[in-house]
């Protein structure tokens, strides 16, 4: 069969990322992957957390002191509020992997319930922490 | 059959096995999600244990290492975590990475997750078992 001549026309490039109107749903898509790369770098500070305790207690003062710092603090209030969206949002991934949930309606409640649960627990973890004498 | 399977005396059976689906993505997958359900109460534990040791020196945290338990949930705790970054990188550098670099990418990336789980382990295990 012969192609018709319509098809020599360039088909239309996707996905064309910039033209969307950003939503809910694709922006907590993308976050679920940025979180992640975010969490990997965080699991690195966490062996490096390990290994310094190990080494003695200079070096643990040394991350501690790193920690405990303005910028250290900012970025740890980061990846604390990056953990829970991560978090949360993976358990919508796993309940949404039992077919559950996926009515427009459910996914935005699901949507809003991670963001509102995320901001919640990260305010909850630092004043508990706050409480803790940090 | 084309003239290249004729000469390598291949089926076209032979040749369609090993393309295209090899049926393991689903393995991938289903780890990913294992682990992702591990982790849910073994990153709450580490969390919860950053926070209650905020301000404590350094003989309060080895002592807290020390114990077995703790130190049974954190090397779980690295070992889950590593496999789950590690199929999670695999997955965002398979869909960015197009060129030959790739292959390199997946085998350096997985290789850092090992070395970093193991000195992880390495460390705990280090202050466990240290006097």
């Amino acid at each position: 069969m012969m192609p018709s001549p319509t098809t020599t026309r360039p088909r239309p490039q996707s996905p064309n990322v910039q033209i969307y109107r950003p939503q809910l749903t694709s922006v907590l898509s993308i976050l679920n992957r940025i979180t992640g790369m975010f969490l990997s770098v965080c699991a690195v500070v966490l062996v490096a957390w390990l290994v310094a305790a190990a080494w003695g207690p200079q070096t643990y003062a040394l991350v501690q002191a790193a920690i405990a710092s303005w910028i250290g603090r900012i970025v740890l209030f980061g990846a604390t509020f990056t953990f829970f969206l991560h978090l949360c949002g993976g358990i919508r991934h796993l309940v949404w992997d039992t077919v559950h949930g996926f009515e427009l309606r459910s996914i935005y409640v699901s949507g809003w319930s991670v963001v509102a649960a995320s901001g919640v627990l990260t305010v909850a973890a630092w004043f508990v922490g706050a409480l803790m004498g940090g | 059959m084309d003239p290249q399977n004729m000469r390598n005396m291949r089926t076209p059976l032979a040749r369609a096995i090993g393309l295209g689906s090899a049926k393991e993505g689903v393995g991938a997958w289903w780890a990913e999600r294992v682990s992702a359900v591990a982790l849910v109460p073994l990153t709450l534990w580490l969390a919860a244990s950053i926070i209650a040791h905020t301000g404590s020196d350094y003989a309060t945290f080895i002592i807290w290492l020390k114990t077995p338990l703790t130190a049974t949930v954190m090397i779980l705790l690295l070992i889950a975590l590593f496999y789950h970054t590690a199929l999670g990188l695999q997955v965002v550098i398979e869909d960015y990475v197009h060129s030959g670099a790739k292959f390199a990418a997946v085998i350096a990336m997985r290789f850092g997750c090992f070395a970093l789980a193991t000195a992880g382990v390495v460390a705990t295990l280090r202050i466990a078992f240290s006097d």
